[in-house]
This record gives C-alpha cells, sequence and structure tokens, in this order.
C-alpha cells in the first residue's frame, strides 16, 4: 500500500479513538446534567430524597428551600453547562467519527464499509447522528449520555476485537450496490439503536419520579425512531434482494444474514401493529421492541460470527 | 394482520351454532389482531431453524456432512423438516395462516376504506371548544364558503353546512396502508409463480469447453414444476479465458481482487457469437435467463501412457480446491482402460510452489505463478463394474496397489513425466486451465415481486408519515359579532405535529394582516 494511503488508514485509526474519548466526555457530561439537572416528574417528592438519589458530593450544591419542596432542588448552575459542553463533545467526536469514515474510504477506495470494523464504526457514527439531529428539534437530550456510552461501547469493541487493515475487499462486494444496501442498513441500524436505547431506559426506570426521562418520553422517542427507521430497513433488505440478484443469481436463498434480516423485519412490523393496532403501551410494546432488536443485534453482529453464510466476507478476525 | 385500528373484541365461542356458525368463529378467530401478532412471531421463530441447520437448497454437502457425522440425529431432524425448512409443510402452513389472516383483513378494509373515500366528512360537533385542538377568533364579513376555499387551498376535503364548515385529509394513510399489505401478497404470488415456472442449474466448465443450455447439459439441474424441458432459452458461450487477480503482497496476500470469465455468447442456435465479460455482479443476462459467474478452480491437464504404451488418458482434470488462500487442490484421475491393469491417480496440485523447511512442497499463493502436481499413483481395480455409483472426485482404494507417493519428491512441473515402477506406463503434466462454476437461472417472477416490494415500501411510507385529520370551522355562534371557532383532530399519533400545523391553518383561515395586527397587540385568543 502506498504511504499516503496507509497515512490515512493510520490517521482514520485514530480518529476513531479520539472518537471514543469525546464520546465517553460527551457521556460524562450528560450523566452530570441527568444527575445534578433538573428531576423529571410530575409527583412532588421531599427534597431530601432527591438529595440521596443524586448522591456523593451533589448534597452542598443542592441547596434546599422551601420552593424545591414543590419543584425539587434548584439545579446547580454548571450542570446546565455540563449539559451544554456535553452536546459541543458529542458534535466534535461526531465529526471525529465522521473523519475516521471519510479517511478510511480514501484510504481504501472504496465505500468504507467492506468488513464488519468498518460496518460497525459506521452504525455508530449512524446512532450518534440520529440522536444529534434528534434533540436539534425535541426535548431528547436526557439519552445523550446513554447513546454516548452505547457508541463509545460500540468504538471501542470495533478497536478491539474487529478492527482489520485497510485494504481492498473480495469482488463480490465490489458494486454499486453496497452505497445503496450497506448504507440503508446502517442507517437503520442507528435509528433503531437508537429506539433500543430509550427501551432499555423505560425497563431499567420504574415508574415515579427519577432523574430518568419520563416513561412516555422515552417511549415516544423510540416510536418516533422506528417508524423512521422501518420503512429504511425495508429499503435496505430490498436493497440487498436486488444486489443477491445480481451477484449470487437469486433475490431470496434465505441465506442465514437473509432469514436474521427478515426475522428483524416482522419483529419490527409485529411492534408497529402491536402499537398502531392492538393499542399495545408501555411495557408490553417495549419488550416487543427489545426482542427486535436483540434480533437486529444478532442478524449485523452474532450472524457474522456464529453462523456460516455469503455474508461471511465480512472479515471477522 | 388486522388492520384494525381498535381493537377487535376476541370472538366469543359459540355454543351449539352450526358448522356456519363455527367457521365464521373460525374466521373471525383468524382474522383478529391477536392471531396475527402470534402469526407473525410464529413466521419469524419458524425461520430460525433455517439459518441454524445446513439446508439442502442452499449447501446439500453440509446436510450430506451432517448424515455422516451423526446419523441418527440427522434423520430426526430430516423427518421433521429441519434441512428443508422453508420448504416445509410448517413452515408453509404458518405463513399461508399470516396471509389467509391478512387477505381477511384487507379485503373488507379495502371496501370499508373505498366507501370512506365517497363519503363526506362528517359534520362539526357540538361543542369545537372539547376538542384536542381549537381556536377561536372574530372575524366580520367572512362566510362558511370564504373558509372551505381556504381549506380545500390546504388540499382538505370539506363540506359545508349552515354556519359550519367540515374538512379531512390524509386518506393517503389508509391508501398506503393498504397498499402495503396488498403488495405483500402480490409479493408472496411473485416468489410461487417464479418457483413454479423457473428453474436454476449448476454448470462447471473448463477453459476452452462450451456449453449450450440444455437439461442435460447441467451438473445439477433444479426445475420448477410447471418448466418444460423444452422451454429452455436456447443459447449457448463458450469459455475462451479465466483471470483472476489476487492482492500480491502484504498482509492480504492471497485475497482475490477480481475474476472475469471471457466468453463468447450465441443468443441462439446458429446466432452471430458475441464477447462478454462475465464477472461477480455482472451476470450474462439472455432474454431473462442469468449466468452467474460463482467459483473456480484448476483444472491441470494430464496425459497418461499405460503400460503399453498407449494413451489411456488425456485431458483437464477440475480439481477441488482443499485451501482457499493458497488454492492447494486436490483432484482424482481414473484411468479404466489403461492396460495391463487400470491405474489411478492422486493429485495434489500446488498453484505457486516452495520447498517446505521439513522438505515437503507447498503452495503460498492462489495465482498459477509456479504450478506443480503431487502425484500418488495407484494400480489394480477402481472399482467401477461393482455397479456402485462413484464420485468422480474420490478414489476407493482398497482394491488398489500404491505404486508412487509423491508427497517427499519434487512434484511435477508442466512438461515433466513421471514413469510409473514396474513398467506400468506413466503421467505427464501438459499444461493447467482453469474452470468456473456457473449459476443459470430463470425466474420470471422476479421483476413482479422487485414492483410488489417497491409498491410495499411506497405504502409503508405513506401509512407511516400520512397523519389523518379533521378540521371544523363554525361561524357566527356569538352574538356580538362574527365569532369563528375552529376545532382540529388527528386521530394517529404525534399530537405534537398536528398542533403545529393547526396553528398554521388557523393563521391562514384568520388572514395573514389579522394574525399579524393581533400579535402586534399581543392578545392572541388562540389557545
Amino acid at each position: 500500500m502506498p504511504t499516503e494511503m496507509s497515512g490515512l488508514a493510520t490517521l482514520s485509526d485514530q480518529l476513531v479513538l479520539a472518537a471514543v474519548l469525546l464520546y465517553v466526555f460527551a457521556m460524562i457530561g450528560y450523566a452530570l446534567d441527568l444527575g445534578f439537572g433538573r428531576v423529571r416528574a410530575a409527583v412532588v417528592v421531599p427534597a431530601r430524597k432527591l438529595v440521596a438519589v443524586g448522591a456523593g458530593g451533589a448534597a452542598e450544591s443542592a441547596p434546599e428551600s422551601p420552593s424545591a419542596r414543590a419543584e425539587g432542588p434548584e439545579p446547580p448552575a454548571w450542570a446546565a453547562r455540563a449539559a451544554v459542553a456535553a452536546v459541543a463533545l458529542s458534535w466534535l467526536g461526531w465529526a471525529a467519527n465522521l473523519g475516521a469514515i471519510v479517511a478510511r474510504g480514501l484510504a481504501v477506495g472504496r465505500w468504507p464499509w467492506g468488513n464488519m470494523y468498518e460496518f460497525v464504526v459506521a452504525i455508530c457514527f449512524a446512532a450518534v447522528s440520529a440522536f444529534l439531529v434528534m434533540q436539534i428539534r425535541q426535548p431528547v437530550r436526557f439519552l445523550g449520555a446513554f447513546v454516548s456510552l452505547a457508541a463509545a461501547l460500540g468504538l471501542g469493541f470495533a478497536v478491539r476485537y474487529l478492527h482489520v487493515q485497510a485494504g481492498p475487499v473480495v469482488p463480490a462486494l465490489k458494486s454499486y450496490w453496497i452505497a445503496i444496501h450497506v448504507t440503508a442498513a446502517i442507517l437503520a441500524a442507528g435509528l433503531f439503536i437508537l429506539a433500543g436505547v430509550a427501551g432499555i431506559l423505560f425497563l431499567v426506570r420504574k415508574e415515579g419520579p427519577s432523574r430518568l426521562p419520563s416513561r412516555a418520553d422515552l417511549e415516544r422517542v423510540a416510536h418516533q425512531a422506528i417508524v423512521i427507521a422501518f420503512p429504511i430497513w425495508t429499503f435496505a433488505v430490498i436493497a440487498g434482494a436486488l444486489w443477491a440478484d445480481k451477484a449470487w443469481g437469486r433475490y431470496w436463498g434465505w441465506d442465514p444474514k437473509e432469514v436474521w434480516s427478515f426475522i428483524t423485519w416482522i419483529a419490527y412490523a409485529a411492534y408497529l401493529h402491536a402499537k398502531a393496532t392492538a393499542g399495545w403501551k408501555g411495557k408490553a410494546a417495549t419488550i416487543v421492541q427489545l426482542i427486535a432488536f436483540g434480533c437486529l443485534i444478532f442478524n449485523l453482529v452474532g450472524v457474522n460470527i456464529f453462523l456460516s453464510g455469503l455474508h461471511s466476507y465480512a472479515q471477522v478476525p | 394482520m388486522t388492520l384494525t385500528e381498535d381493537v377487535r373484541a376476541d370472538p366469543v365461542r359459540p355454543a351449539g351454532l352450526g358448522p356456519v356458525g363455527w367457521l365464521r368463529w373460525a374466521w373471525r378467530l383468524l382474522t383478529s389482531m391477536r392471531t396475527a401478532l402470534i402469526l407473525l412471531f410464529l413466521f419469524a421463530l419458524a425461520s430460525v431453524p433455517g439459518s441454524i441447520y445446513p439446508q439442502r437448497s442452499i449447501s446439500p454437502d453440509k446436510v450430506a456432512q451432517y448424515f455422516k457425522d451423526s446419523p441418527g440425529m440427522a434423520a430426526w431432524l430430516d423427518r421433521l423438516w429441519l434441512f428443508d425448512v422453508f420448504t416445509s409443510p410448517w413452515f408453509a402452513a404458518t405463513y399461508l395462516l399470516l396471509f389467509l389472516s391478512l387477505a381477511g383483513c384487507v379485503i373488507p378494509r379495502a371496501a370499508a376504506h373505498w366507501r370512506e373515500l365517497r363519503r363526506k366528512p362528517p359534520a362539526a360537533p357540538r361543542n369545537l371548544s372539547r376538542l384536542p385542538q381549537h381556536a377561536s377568533f372574530a372575524a366580520p364579513g367572512r362566510t362558511v364558503d370564504d373558509f372551505a376555499a381556504l381549506l380545500r387551498a390546504k388540499r382538505f376535503r370539506t363540506v359545508t353546512g349552515p354556519g359550519w364548515v367540515a374538512a379531512e385529509k390524509g386518506y393517503l394513510r389508509e391508501t398506503g396502508n393498504l397498499l402495503f399489505h396488498t403488495a405483500l401478497l402480490a409479493l408472496l404470488v411473485a416468489v410461487g409463480v417464479g418457483s413454479l415456472y423457473g428453474y436454476r442449474g449448476n454448470v462447471l466448465l473448463v477453459e476452452g469447453n462450451g456449453f449450450a443450455n440444455t437439461v442435460a447439459a447441467y451438473d445439477r439441474y433444479i426445475p420448477g414444476q410447471r418448466v418444460s424441458a423444452e422451454s429452455l432459452e436456447p443459447f449457448s458461450f463458450h469459455l475462451d479465458d479465466f483471470q483472476a487477480t489476487y492482492v500480491a503482497a502484504g498482509d492480504r496476500r492471497g485475497q482475490p481482487l477480481d475474476f472475469s470469465a471471457r466468453l463468447k455468447v450465441a443468443d441462439r442456435p446458429g446466432a452471430p457469437e458475441r464477447p462478454y465479460d462475465l464477472r461477480v455482479n455482472e451476470p450474462l443476462d439472455v432474454n431473462g435467463t442469468q449466468t452467474y459467474l460463482l467459483g473456480h478452480g484448476y483444472a491441470p491437464a494430464f496425459k497418461v501412457l499405460d503400460g503399453k504404451g498407449q494413451v489411456a488418458f488425456e485431458g483437464a482434470v477440475p480439481c477441488l480446491t482443499a485451501d482457499q488462500m493458497t488454492y492447494t487442490s486436490e483432484c482424482v484421475i481414473k484411468v479404466p482402460d489403461a492396460q495391463p491393469s487400470q491405474l489411478g491417480f492422486l493429485v495434489r496440485f500446488l498453484p505457486t510452489t516452495v520447498p517446505a523447511a521439513d522438505g515437503s512442497w507447498v503452495s503460498i499463493f492462489p495465482g498459477a505463478a509456479n504450478p506443480t502436481a503431487q502425484v500418488f499413483a495407484f494400480s489394480g481395480d477402481l472399482g467401477l463394474k461393482s455397479g456402485q455409483p462413484q464420485s468422480v472426485y474420490q478414489l476407493d482404494t482398497t482394491d488398489l496397489k500404491p505404486l508412487v507417493m509423491g508427497n517427499k519428491t519434487k512434484p511435477l512441473a508442466v512438461g515433466d513425466t513421471l514413469p510409473l515402477p514396474g513398467g506400468a506406463g506413466s503421467i505427464q503434466l501438459t499444461g493447467v486451465r482453469e474452470w468456473i462454476s456457473l449459476q443459470i437461472a430463470y425466474d420470471p417472477g422476479r421483476g413482479p415481486a422487485l414492483v410488489a416490494a417497491a409498491l410495499a415500501v411506497l405504502g409503508l411510507v405513506l401509512s407511516l408519515t400520512v397523519r389523518r385529520r379533521r378540521v371544523w370551522v363554525r361561524v357566527g355562534t356569538a352574538e356580538n359579532g362574527e365569532e369563528v371557532e375552529v376545532g382540529g383532530l388527528t386521530r394517529t399519533d404525534g399530537g405534537a405535529v398536528f398542533a403545529d400545523e393547526f396553528s398554521t391553518i388557523v393563521t391562514t383561515l384568520r388572514g395573514r394582516e389579522a394574525a399579524e395586527a393581533d400579535s402586534r397587540e399581543g392578545a392572541n385568543h388562540a389557545h
């Protein structure tokens, strides 16, 4: 490989590490905001108890005043600043993540999602993008800590266990369909991850007051993300079938990856039906959503590791 | 997959009803949402074993291996169709029930939607201020028709009555919903048509050989039930040359970069030949019949002289690739015509040969940079007369006597001859050719399946993004001047989005100037 290209590949690797660090810092910022910021609950609770939830050094900085009994303690000013800093750090991490993908693409002269490592890096980018775009227009900053954590863990996992040197791909992957099929899969996966994070939080959070966002908010965010992601996922599966028709001689052949993307599709369809038609709400709908999310994660990662099939060129080291 | 918006009550089991009652009960049970959800989950669950156990339609060799490794288990799995999950009766039962449930919902619901499309929006409710969205303002001198026109300009369907306008839009939501579910049914039909009227087959072709699309020319041929042998597209082609390129250096050394097969294609008998460069992702299309490049390997050519000095065998022998990284290949030559006794050879083909430290010879690269062949020769009875079918890739050595074991001697380079001991003859490596494996497929359901899938996506997007909403306007209900009341309602989620739209509608209805003047005064009546 020419030196300038391996230079770009190295730059890409360094940018991924930078993105991991920035996401971790952003997560800390979001966590400070969550931990010491305003309590989200309509229910009035004694301020004393809240300080205990706030934990650690929060006790002094949360002044107890008579008004706090009604609205919870006034959050310290730095908590709000931490939230702003966290969003800024997320954008920086996002930029580093984007830079890593672009540098990798330039280094190899192709679409940079030809193996598991590149794919996972791109999915983390998509998940963070979905969150950052959503928080511009809607009050979903509360998800930041968990999305940043998921992205940092995903990137860390990719670097530690999936990393392969930048290089060319096998002939089967040389097609313009990689730009269409894999991009759609990455976009949908990013949104599904956002929904999955909200779903897990929903189950973790009990009813009643908490520093975590309200259950209704979490459910709404998850539903919105899935409503956008589901048609994209459908398109990704169909684009995959079109590509398979060009590459493998059939548009659908029940390859393990095809089976699991089909199962994922059915599971999310079941979620949408349960929600829209059968009127399921709350825990039941969230559990359906998380089953679908489990299928998605198994499809993206597990199939390549545990089952052998035509998608196994994804080069898991 | 019921589409009703409300939860349908579980059908009550009829007591003492006749067969018609039972049928009606069964039908309502089948088309209930809960059953549809269960069937959806079953459908997903039923596909799982298809990804766990090897499937005959995808990898028959792995199924055979399973039978060899654990015959008892395999027999039981086979009884449960677990090697043919996607053609099994229980899988078919799941999706047929699901699609029946779907049809049982789409058809009545399409009829209902048709009636709804032709019906006028419902009249204004008595108390507009009780609706989730509500606003009121003074608009002297403006009539019901003015407001109706403004709403129509926003693509609302309107109807007017004494002192009120009712408007509705977003019918495309239900249209999209029905389109999506109908397209799924169409997709199932297209897949079915494709498997009935289509066929596919596999061919192995050595450089310099040709193929004509007839049933006899296939190594493996899988026709649909309605395909006759005469209906095959009568094209033929000749494989001139196959080229594979690999990464030559670095840690990805040996990874394939490009495969290309140079064909000469005749679209029908007697037609002029045209050249075609067959590659992965670029199949050859002859009137809808597609030819795909699936794999490749080596076919070294040998010439075998028997003990009497006669040419007993001459030609290229396709080898199985034993190792993908180095393309070390294994082949078998059977020479039943050799005299005085039959000859059999196991050959280990090394595309890029180097000596290893332990005195053996290995291949280090998939390209044929230094091709050689290690020969293991046998003489005796090949066992062909027993009538038992034999694989061309296996040599039964029970009745054979080993003559030469070539693993320690220098392997044959192209042109080299190995004399066999005891005057049994000789074998010469005369050249190296390559073979390609092809899949040829005809599927008349491809086009319709694509159209159905595209319509499904379109319908899905419509049904998930369009919102059904109603707006009512009531004019002149207040005695002191002409007070206008506006109410809005959406039946789907996303009240926040509709609230924005509603306030835009109210602004339009008031007229921009009035709204601006109002906001300057800071006296906005809209709640």
